[in-house]
């Protein structure tokens, strides 16, 4: 897939051990209101975890706080070991976590080509450098050509972002959320609002460029969640009640419950 | 410092504070609602203070009082309508510009109108004098007459927007826009009435500012850097902030503009010798009188540094 | 764990990249050289060509001020950022510059005439680094007044410190004290191509600068803010970065004003009204392409010495000018040269011949209306003292006939009708020919 070697260090091998994305006790209020109210969770590294839940649960909410766009009113997260909880999103970005966002978030007036490049010029080491011309970054030029292909818009190379049709600039935003070769993806509805057959070619994208890397995807499409996902994490009402197979979760009551209300949970119980 | 100098001084200061915060006010309304921050703001000010010149001549400064700003309104309405609101479209840089462009713009065209120099809008008869006498210094009745109409507008303001029912809407879409537009307002012909009223604000404040410090078309530039300086200092899109940093700015500067403190008396009155030769003498020697007009500059160069969100900000950027 | 090393790559990607044709260069070189050769030979054939004192005073200062309007679009057209006080950090530059060269003169320093613009852009790169900390901490709106803020301060810092700012009467120098392979920059022509080296040479540096890593993610922190800081990069310091580069390319053309005109005074060079004309047209000339600041030089020098000998209306037209360019082209000259072009390439700039010959002759119309009501009341509040007629296109109204004031107004009201009716047919036009072309694009493409 890539040509170019990704060198781990050693201090990193070490926590290798340790869960690639761990949340402790989260907690996190907007004046009165607490909307994450303890969450739990430890991802293993390389695991798929979609992450499902009622509206207004609060899965959105701790996207922002694990990419660092919001600071938790308490609680830890853990990238690798780490602590992040209370850093900068571009700290985060720098320690190998990185997100997409449900409304995308692209660069409007550059090329597909310009977004790709820039996605990837930190992750090269190339900083704030005005010493040396972009036309001459061989291997920045060649991930954003790779990039490109991966997500398929290599046609519309000089297209500005802004002119893309709406699946082109979800894919945009997915390149541009991997390209700085983050090891930590966080999806945010990647699918919404697109029609069935793009849902399922975008599923195809999502698992092709993800791989070997721990992914976790807020999706409200089952289709999707049941065909994506390892794991799957239910947050209700601000907290995770659950975390397991799919197959598990299906059949967990609490989650039954904040889905379908508890008389019915009851009778499916008592069916059984 | 003496008890006379200091309560003189603070009623001045006071005063121009007030003055100072029914400009702010009009531009954190405007800047709340619509995210524009009126660059033109402190032109309809001055034109209020010309209109004013002009009526008071033909009908007298009370009915012009009331005039004056409902004509100052007007103007801003329709700029709002046939100006602004076509480049809403692009975004806040070019609204800032369109709204630069129009002080530009009314600067010229007051000169062209009325001249370069001073006019000389004189203060009518009622408010000619002093309206008490303080320790044998008089606190004139224009001063308080500018206390007094910035108070109740202050309060006219506040009934407005929380008493009555298109104050109702103005705090909804000030929150929301699409939404109250989605329940059937017309949030457009709610923006031209929060820029025309936003604008007649400023052109009352020429109206009574206008004969009680000078009119000239220098006033608008003079007061606007103070103002925008006002509306950072005190949290963008906070009233309360815009009050406080208002009173706060006119406060000081009243008082640094009558004080010939400097660094080195200070340092002599305490023993220490220092003149021309002494490392530091041209910032030494400064008074205080000569820093004033620096004094609110300074201010917000240390609110950015040490408590960027403003001293009461809400509004993020 | 994100960083990707680059150990064996470049040769190998670089032998792949050739195969596959990726040096897509050869073409593009030549049209890049051919422009910035005809740029170069413009600077050099210019003063030849307008040999008059006057066309030499305006070369000379369009050159330094092509210089300051590029610097100041590094904020505004690629960063997005607007600033109300460049003109604090040309200012300053200018005044460093001087007491340098005033320096040298005396002996104290030896500094070369030549690099006297390199101390004004230390200058202005040092009070950019100094004050932009500050400044660009926030965005937006905000930014736009913490700069207006710190210009007001530093103007009026000048009464305060007489001996670096001048007073009144500010700094004076004389640049004729050092000698540079025979020249000594006495003569205008000299002092024009010392500028018009620097204008190139500093143009380039600019231009190759929007081809840099920090470049780049400037205009992605102008196109979105916030996704720079998820890719990894910190916005506030793009933004400084960017700042301190804008204010050393600002130092050299205050430094290049300081050698031509050989005095500033703080009154006009820190003012917020000078950093006012640099947007003004910087973004008259276009922010939204490299070359607009360089029309908006040129504007900016014809508009405040040729425009206002011809009417002391001139800010008035200026702010109208700019209005109606806020409200109607937001990208300046350069983005309707630049539309006008590409409807050119796709071959359909004929069928917007008549239209424009339409609004050309409409605006005339208007203008001439506008105008002559302009300069009537100007003349009556300025000249009264010298009689009621105003001399107007050859020639003269008289202000005191109501017959006058009539013709005028109507012929006023008459244009603006007519240039309504000609712009909505313009833009219906307009909007076809953009949907042709959209068109060919898209069979361009499948």
């Amino acid at each position: 897939m890539s040509s170019i070697a990704i060198h781990q260090p050693a201090a990193l091998a070490v926590q290798q051990s340790a869960h690639a994305l761990e949340l402790r006790d989260l907690r996190k209020s907007f004046g009165k209101t607490e909307i994450i109210r303890g969450a739990n969770l430890a991802v293993n590294a390389g695991e798929r975890v979609a992450i499902i839940g009622p509206n207004g649960a609060g899965k959105s909410t701790l996207f922002n706080l694990i990419s660092g766009r919001f600071e938790p009113s308490s609680g830890e997260v853990l990238l690798h070991g780490q602590r992040i909880d209370g850093k900068k999103p571009f700290e985060i970005n720098r320690m190998g976590l990185s997100r997409s966002f449900q409304i995308t978030n692209i660069f409007p007036k550059l090329s597909v080509f310009e977004n790709l490049r820039c996605s990837v010029l930190w992750s090269l080491g190339y900083r704030y450098s005005f010493w040396r011309f972009l036309s001459n970054l061989h291997d920045a030029n060649e991930r954003a050509n790779e990039l490109m292909e991966m997500i398929g818009l290599h046609r519309k190379r000089d297209t500005l972002a802004v002119n893309l049709t709406y699946a082109e600039q979800r894919a945009l935003e997915i390149g541009i959320t991997i390209g700085g070769g983050a090891s930590v993806i966080l999806l945010d509805e990647p699918t919404a609002g697109m029609s069935n057959s793009e849902t399922a070619h975008f599923i195809q994208l999502i698992k092709k460029v993800t791989e070997g890397k721990t992914l976790l995807t807020v999706e409200h499409d089952m289709g999707v969640v049941f065909g994506l996902a390892d794991k799957i994490a239910v947050v209700v009402y601000g907290e995770v009640i659950a975390y397991d197979t799919p197959e598990a979760v299906r059949a967990n009551a609490r989650v039954q419950e904040a889905y379908l209300g508890s008389s019915v949970a009851d009778q499916q119980a008592g069916a059984h | 410092m003496t008890p006379e100098f200091f309560t003189i001084s603070m009623l001045n200061g006071v005063s121009y504070g007030l003055l100072l915060f029914m400009l702010s006010s009009g531009l954190t309304l405007i800047f709340s609602m619509m995210g524009v921050l009126n660059f033109a703001h402190t032109s309809f000010y001055m034109l209020g203070a010309y209109f004013a010149y002009t009526f008071s001549g033909i009908i007298g400064f009370w009915p012009a009082l009331f005039l004056c700003p409902v004509l100052v309104g007007v103007l801003g309405a329709l700029f709002e309508r046939y100006s602004l609101r076509r480049v809403h479209k692009y975004g806040h840089v070019p609204e800032l510009l369109v709204t630069f462009g129009l002080s530009y713009l009314i600067l010229e065209v007051v000169q062209l109108v009325w001249g370069r120099g001073t006019v000389p809008y004189a203060l009518p008869s009622a408010l000619q004098g002093p309206l008490f006498t303080l320790y044998g210094t008089q606190f004139p009745k224009s001063r308080s007459f500018v206390m007094l109409v910035a108070l109740l507008m202050l309060v006219a303001v506040w009934l407005l927007l929380t008493r009555t029912r298109i104050g109702l809407v103005i705090q909804a879409a000030l929150k929301n826009p699409e939404m109250v537009e989605a329940l059937g307002h017309n949030v457009p012909r709610v923006f031209m009435l929060v820029f025309g009223g936003g604008c007649a604000l400023a052109g009352l404040a020429g109206v009574i500012g206008g004969n009680t410090y000078v009119t000239e078309p220098a006033m608008a530039a003079s007061v606007g850097s103070i103002i925008f300086v006002v509306v950072v200092v005190g949290g963008m899109g906070s009233l309360a902030g815009a009050f406080v940093a208002s009173l706060l700015i006119g406060v000081v500067q009243t008082f640094a503009v009558a004080l010939d403190w400097s660094l080195a008396g200070l340092f002599t009155s305490m023993g220490h010798q220092v003149n021309e030769s002494t490392f530091g003498w041209p910032v030494l020697r400064l008074t205080l009188s000569q820093v004033a007009p620096i004094l609110p500059y300074l201010f917000l160069v240390l609110i950015l540094i040490f408590r960027p969100k403003g001293l009461l900000g809400t509004r993020g950027d | 764990m994100s960083s990707i090393a680059k150990t064996s790559m470049n040769s190998s990607a670089a032998d792949k990249a050739r195969s596959q044709g990726h040096y897509r260069f050869k073409p593009l070189n030549i049209g890049r050289i051919l422009v910035w050769g005809l740029f170069a030979l413009a600077l050099v054939v210019a003063p030849l060509i307008f040999t008059s004192s006057l066309a030499l005073t305006m070369l000379s200062q369009i050159g330094y001020l092509i210089i300051i309007c590029l610097s100041y679009n590094i904020l505004l057209g690629q960063g997005g950022m607007l600033s109300f006080g460049h003109a604090v950090y040309t200012g300053l530059g200018s005044f460093l510059a001087i007491h340098a060269m005033n320096k040298a003169a005396a002996g104290e320093m030896a500094i070369p005439l030549v690099l006297i613009p390199v101390v004004g852009g230390l200058a202005g790169m040092f009070f950019a680094a100094l004050f932009g900390y500050v400044t660009t901490k926030k965005s937006g709106t905000t930014f736009a007044m913490i700069t207006m803020g710190l210009g007001e301060l530093v103007a009026s810092m000048a009464l305060m410190f007489p001996e670096f700012f001048g007073g009144e009467g500010g700094i004076t120098t004389d640049r004729v004290y050092s000698k540079f392979f025979g020249l000594d920059f006495g003569s205008g022509l000299q002092v024009y191509y010392l500028i018009a080296v620097y204008c190139f040479v500093c143009t380039a540096a600019m231009f190759a600068f929007t081809g840099t890593p920090l470049g780049r993610m400037l205009n992605a922190v102008r196109d979105n803010p916030e996704r720079v800081e998820f890719v990894g990069y910190n916005t506030q310091r793009v933004r400084y970065f960017a700042f301190i580069i804008a204010g050393f390319f600002a130092g050299i053309g205050g430094g290049l004003t300081a050698i031509n005109f050989e005095i500033i005074t703080a009154m006009d060079s820190v003012s917020v009204v000078r950093s006012g004309g640099y947007l003004l047209f910087t973004f008259l000339g276009g922010a939204t392409f490299f070359f607009g600041p360089i029309i908006g030089a040129v504007l900016l020098v014809l508009a405040s010495v040729l425009l206002s000998e011809l009417t002391k209306a001139w800010l008035l037209y200026l702010g109208l000018v700019f209005l109606l360019m806020v409200m109607y082209a937001p990208g300046g000259v350069a983005s309707l040269i630049m539309m006008n072009l590409r409807v050119a390439k796709f071959g359909h700039f004929k069928r917007l011949l008549m239209p424009y010959l339409g609004i050309l002759a409409a605006g005339i119309v208007t203008v001439i209306g506008a105008a002559s009501l302009i300069e009537m009341i100007y003349h009556m509040q300025l000249n009264a003292a010298l009689g009621p007629k105003v001399p107007f296109m050859g020639t003269e109204l008289d202000t005191s006939a109501a017959a006058t004031w009539t013709v005028a107004i109507v012929v006023f009201v008459v244009g603006l009708g007519l240039l309504e009716g000609v712009r909505r047919l313009t833009a219906r036009r307009w909007g076809r020919i953009q949907e042709a072309i959209e068109e060919s694009i898209k069979k361009g493409e499948g």
